[in-house]
């Protein structure tokens, strides 16, 4: 059974108030307290982007204060701290996903630059005519297009695990569709649009019986449900810092040293190199290879204050708190005759998609916006998604650690709101 | 409701919206054009019928929010029977009363029935739905110019 699966399930006998103090959590985030539309912000956005708490802009500040200069280079104080500060990022990612070594830890912008290192970088060299990559109907463009692209490239053929009405993979369609063939198999750890929480570890285990490697796409499940790489044997993992209450601009790609080792080069410029000369130049090792030219120091080292504040909280923890107002909003919602959710998988995290009918979402958007509600209105970047449930959109509430049970409230009142404006 | 989300929708948006006129496709169009949001996935697809400058019919299909969706409906209404001048005149004036910076400042003058749409231009992000199908119709009226122009 899947570790991943075995936490969530051990968290849903807890209260999930018990000992959770979400008022002192809320008072770590000062964008919390503003007002918007002149009501209370109530933030549900935030599978779109986190908000940030204090002990991350006061790191990034601290930095720019205190530490700056460029880092792996000078010998003068500022740039040993600064190094020191970034390489100290490193190690707690490599902790925060139980990565085996640091060096398994790229810093990237982001998930999806993650992505296209993996597609450009083991991808292309390797994959040729007739060979194919397996993704599935849930993905986020973010793991479409650079599939797609590289497949162009090569000549492979990309494959696409169809879901079901709930928004689940069927574990016997997605054995179906691994092969021999099969090279790579990227999939979401957690569905962007829907909330389905992917039985990854089961599909890596399958994958892996066939010769394919795994990239997991954790940008939507990081900040929800602990991880531990090793544990689930995957290949690659991706995630962006944004989305765990770190800064934009900052994310990750942990993958097996073995087969980092085994990579070209993503892009060419400093840092990444041993020695430069006109005839040859040779590159330096991993991770640095892959980090050419002068990174985001300032959000590595935010990212990390992130994952220690989340680390701090627990997990397992958030997990429980975020669980219980999922529960609370679904119900309140489904008990709506004119509303429907999409995504009813069993094991889901965060994100509750929904259409009023008769109202198009960004209706809906405007509306709640007016009530100081912040939600996503859109297709979310997942158009497969919405072809396969036939809408062309879907107002989106997406909760994390510091939202509460009367913000859930605030939105069922809003989402009444919208039905009184529209009928 | 409050003010400003009366503002935005109007009783008239709102019917329109339920119940868009000049709704289909337009079997002898002179001319068409689509229109497609990206951001928001609204897309339009306008038909017109021109006989000497003039617009005679004019049709719209499409799916969207119920600002684009209005303003498709109502666009229509106002261009049918219009010369090429005025619909491009019509177009302008109402592309920049939707865009204008202060509720207050008074170009809605002429619009007529348009001016339901006084209270988009609070909206920053809705300004694109309620322009949509104007943006489209000028599209297709423009094209049809480049091709008397090449005969």
């Amino acid at each position: 059974m899947s570790t991943i699966v075995t936490a969530m399930e051990s968290t849903r006998d807890h209260t999930a108030s018990a000992g959770y103090d979400v008022q002192r959590i809320r008072a770590d985030f000062p964008i919390l307290s503003r007002r918007v539309n002149g009501k209370p912000l109530v933030y549900l956005d935030n599978a779109a982007t986190t908000q940030k708490p204090l002990a991350v802009m006061d790191a990034i500040s601290r930095y720019y204060r205190q530490d700056n200069a460029n880092i792996h280079r000078g010998v003068h104080e500022l740039s040993v701290r600064a190094t020191e500060a970034y390489e100290a990022a490193r190690t707690r990612v490599q902790q925060f996903l139980g990565a085996a070594r640091p060096e398994e830890i790229v810093f990237v912008r982001g998930a999806t630059e993650g992505i296209n290192l993996v597609a450009q970088s083991y991808g292309r060299p390797r994959l040729q005519q007739g060979d194919e990559v397996l993704i599935t109907t849930m993905e986020h463009h973010s793991n479409i297009v650079p599939w797609q692209m590289v497949c162009e490239q090569t000549g492979a053929r990309l494959r696409v695990v169809p879901i079901s009405d709930a928004g689940e993979i069927d574990l016997d369609e997605y054995a179906a569709l691994l092969g021999p063939r099969t090279r790579i198999v990227a999939v979401t750890h957690v569905s962007n649009a829907l909330g389905t929480m992917n039985p990854v570890w089961a599909m890596i285990d399958l994958a892996h019986r066939q010769g394919a490697v795994v990239l997991v796409d954790g940008a939507q499940a990081v900040a929800h449900v602990s991880v531990d790489v090793a544990k689930l044997d995957c290949d690659f993992y991706v995630f962006s810092g944004h989305k765990i209450y770190g800064p934009t601009g900052v994310g990750v790609l942990y993958g097996r040293k073995e087969l980092l080792d085994a990579m070209p080069p993503y892009q060419g410029g400093g840092d990444m190199i041993r020695s430069v000369s006109f005839e040859k130049t040779t590159y330096g090792d991993v991770p640095y290879k892959f980090e050419a030219g002068t990174p985001n120091i300032s959000g590595g080292i935010g990212l990390a204050a992130a994952l220690e504040y989340v680390q701090r909280i627990g997990l397992e923890a958030i997990a429980a708190w975020e669980h219980d107002l999922l529960a609370y909003a679904t119900a309140a919602l489904t008990a709506m005759p004119q509303v429907r959710i999409f995504g009813t998988a069993r094991e889901k995290a965060s994100v509750l998609s929904f259409v009023v009918e008769g109202v198009h979402p960004h209706d809906v958007g405007t509306i709640l916006d007016r009530e100081g509600i912040a939600v996503r209105a859109g297709h979310h970047c997942a158009q497969p998604v919405m072809q396969r449930f036939g809408v062309p959109a879907t107002a989106r509430a997406s909760f994390g650690l510091y939202n509460t049970r009367e913000e859930v409230d605030a939105l069922v009142a809003a989402v009444r709101r919208v039905i009184e404006v529209f009928n | 409701m409050s003010d400003d989300l009366q503002d935005l929708y109007q009783e008239v948006i709102l019917d329109h919206n339920k119940r868009p006129r000049n709704r289909g496709r337009l079997d002898h169009a002179t001319c068409d054009a689509e229109g497609y949001n990206p951001l928001c996935g609204d897309h339009v697809h306008v038909y017109l019928q021109v006989e000497d400058g003039r617009v005679t019919d004019i049709r719209f299909e499409g799916s969207g929010c119920a600002i684009s969706t209005a303003s498709a409906s109502m666009m229509t209404e106002s261009v049918k029977g219009k010369t090429l001048e005025e619909a491009k005149e019509l177009f302008r004036s109402f592309h920049a009363f939707v865009t204008r910076d202060k509720v207050e400042t008074d170009l809605g003058n002429g619009l007529g029935k348009l001016e339901v749409f006084s209270g988009v231009c609070q909206y920053p992000a809705r300004v694109k739905c309620a322009t949509l199908a104007w943006h489209t119709v000028q599209a297709a009226l423009e094209n049809r110019t480049d091709n008397v122009s090449t005969e």
